[in-house]
C-alpha cells in the first residue's frame, strides 16, 4: 500500500529537467521503481510526485560508438544480460548482469537506478569503476560527464544535482582490456564483489591494474596496485600481494551478511579468486 | 490522480480505472484475480509474479499504471476453457506438470512459480536444469525443497518440445 502521489510522464530530457525544477524536493525520478517503490512502501521516503523517465526515447538503447559503450539510463539489467554487443565488448559485464538480483528485479530495474541509489551492496558499480566508466548527466545548465568514481560519494550518496537526471553510462572498451568480476552472497544482495581490469602482456600485468572491492564498505574501494605492474598473473606472490592490498583497501561494515573481521577475510579470498578469473578470461 | 488505462489482461482488452499510487497487485486483486499473492512485499519471494509484455515482474512493487497499453498475464489466463462450458478447462502443460510431479504442497507460491516458469519456457523452450534453477532462484517455496519444481518445469519443457 502506497501513499497517494502523482506520476508525471516525461517524454523528453528537457521536460524531465523542467519537472525536477518545478517540483524540487517534492518529486523523485522514477525508472524501474525496484528501489524507489520499496523505500516508499517502507515509509522511509515520501514523494507527492514521481517523474517517470521511461517514455523518453533518448534514454533507451545500448550502442557501441568507436571505443565507448553507451548504455541509456532506462536500459535494464534484463536488457544488458541479453545484449550481443555487451557480450562481445565486455563479457564480464554480461556475466555480472546475469547474476544481479532475481529475474523480476532484472526485468524492471535499470543500471542507472542501481548506480544512483548507491546502495553499497551492489554489483555493477564495482566493475564499472574498474573499467573507468563515466556517467552523463543533464541539468538546467546543460550536460556534464563525470567519472563514476567521483559520482558515487558515499552510502546512498551521489553527486547528482537537484535539477539533474542521469542520461547514460559510458564505458570505454579498449580491446586489449580484459576484466573479471567475482562475487559472493548469502542474502539477496552481494556480501562482496571484486573487479579487475587491465592490460596484459606475456602473462603479466602490463601496468598497474584497476582493482575495486565492492559491497563490504560504504562504497566500492580502489585497491593500491602500483606494485603489481609487471607482476605475473599466475604467480603465487602476485596473489598474496593482491590479497594483502585488497584487505588494506577496505573498512568493512558488519551487517546481516557477517562481521567486519569475516568480511575482511572474504576480501582476501575473493581478491585471489578475481585474479584467477582474470587470468582465465580470454 | 485517477486515470483510465487500457490493458490486455490474459488476452482480453479491458479498461480499468486506477489511481497513480495503486500497485499492480492491488489492481489485480481488486478485479478478482486472486492467483498472484502478497507475501514478502519486497520483490524477494516471487509469490506475486505476473508477466508484463512477457517479462516477469513483482506485482507487489510495480505500479498498476505500468500495464497501460501492455499485455498482462496472470495464472488465471493459463488454462484453456473448453467449448461448451461443462467440461473442466484444459490445463497449461506447466500446470499439468506441477500436478504430475507433486511440485506443490500448500500451493501459496505456485501461481508465481508457474508464471515465472512460463516466461522462461516462452524465451527458452528447452532449458537445461541449471538454467531452470537460475531462473527460478527468485521464487521461494517453503514446502517442496525445490527438486519437484525443477522436475516439473523440465517435464513441461519436454511436453511442449521434443520428448525427453
Ligand atoms: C530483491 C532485490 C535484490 C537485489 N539484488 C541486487 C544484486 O544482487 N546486485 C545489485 O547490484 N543490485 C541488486 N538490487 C538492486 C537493483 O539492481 C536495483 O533495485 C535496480 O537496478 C534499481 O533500478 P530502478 O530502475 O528500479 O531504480 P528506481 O527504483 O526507479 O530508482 C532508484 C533511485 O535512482 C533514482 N533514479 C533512477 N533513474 C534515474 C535517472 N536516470 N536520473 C536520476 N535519478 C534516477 C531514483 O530517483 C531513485 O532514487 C536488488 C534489488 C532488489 C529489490
Amino acid at each position: 500500500m502506497l501513499r497517494r502521489f502523482q506520476v508525471h510522464r516525461a517524454t523528453t530530457v528537457a521536460e524531465a529537467i523542467e519537472l525536477r525544477i518545478q517540483f524540487g524536493d517534492d518529486a523523485a525520478v522514477y525508472a524501474g521503481g525496484t528501489e524507489l517503490l520499496l523505500a516508499m512502501k517502507l515509509g522511509v521516503a515520501r514523494w507527492p510526485h514521481l517523474i517517470d523517465i521511461k517514455p523518453i526515447a533518448e534514454l533507451r538503447g545500448i550502442a557501441l560508438n568507436e571505443s565507448v559503450l553507451r548504455i541509456g539510463a532506462t536500459v535494464t539489467h534484463w536488457d544488458l544480460e541479453r545484449d550481443a554487443t555487451v557480450a562481445r565488448a565486455i563479457p564480464a559485464l554480461s556475466a555480472l548482469e546475469r547474476n544481479v538480483a532475481n529475474v523480476r528485479v532484472r526485468a524492471a530495474g535499470t543500471l542507472a537506478g542501481n548506480i544512483i541509489f548507491a546502495e553499497p551492496h551492489a554489483d555493477p558499480p564495482t566493475l564499472l569503476m574498474a573499467l573507468g566508466a563515466r556517467v552523463i548527466l543533464a541539468g538546467a545548465k546543460g550536460r556534464r560527464a563525470i567519472p563514476l568514481v567521483e559520482f558515487v560519494t558515499g552510502m546512498y550518496q551521489t553527486a547528482l544535482a537537484a535539477d539533474e537526471i542521469l542520461v547514460a553510462v559510458e564505458v570505454p572498451v579498449a580491446t586489449a582490456r580484459r576484466a573479471a568480476y567475482v562475487k559472493f552472497q548469502i542474502l539477496e544482495r552481494p556480501s562482496i564483489g571484486v573487479a579487475i581490469a587491465g592490460d596484459v602482456h606475456d602473462g603479466k600485468f602490463a601496468e598497474a591494474p584497476n582493482i575495486y572491492v565492492g559491497a563490504v564498505d560504504e562504497m566500492p574501494r580502489r585497491v593500491a596496485t602500483q606494485t603489481l605492474a609487471g607482476a605475473s598473473l599466475r604467480d603465487a606472490g602476485t596473489a598474496d600481494a593482491l590479497a594483502e592490498a585488497a584487505r588494506d583497501a577496505v573498512e568493512p561494515i558488519a551487517d546481516l551478511a557477517g562481521t567486519a573481521e569475516y568480511k575482511r577475510h572474504l576480501v582476501g579470498v575473493f581478491a585471489r579468486r578475481a585474479l584467477a578469473a582474470f587470468a582465465e578470461a580470454a | 490522480m485517477a486515470r483510465s488505462i487500457r490493458v490486455r489482461l490474459n488476452g482480453t482488452e479491458r479498461e480499468v480505472q486506477i489511481e497513480d499510487h495503486v500497485l499492480m497487485l492491488e489492481m489485480l486483486r481488486g478485479l478478482g484475480f486472486l492467483g498472484a499473492k502478497l507475501s514478502c512485499d519486497a520483490e524477494v519471494c516471487g509469490a506475486c509474479t505476473v508477466l508484463l509484455d512477457g517479462r516477469p515482474v513483482s506485482a507487489c512493487t510495480t505500479l498498476a499504471l505500468e500495464a497501460e497499453g501492455r499485455r498482462l498475464e496472470t495464472i488465471e489466463g493459463l488454462a484453456q476453457e473448453k467449448k461448451g462450458g461443462a467440461a473442466p478447462p484444459k490445463l497449461h502443460p506447466l500446470q499439468q506438470a506441477f500436478i504430475d510431479n507433486f511440485a506443490f504442497q500448500c500451493g501459496y507460491c505456485t501461481p508465481g512459480m508457474i508464471i515465472a516458469a512460463k516466461s522462461l519456457l516462452d524465451e527458452k523452450p528447452r532449458p537445461t536444469p541449471a538454467e531452470v534453477r537460475h531462473w527460478m532462484e527468485g521464487n521461494i517455496c517453503r514446502c517442496t525443497g525445490y527438486q519437484t519444481i525443477v522436475d516439473a518445469v523440465l517435464d513441461a519443457a519436454g511436453a511442449s518440445g521434443e520428448p525427453r
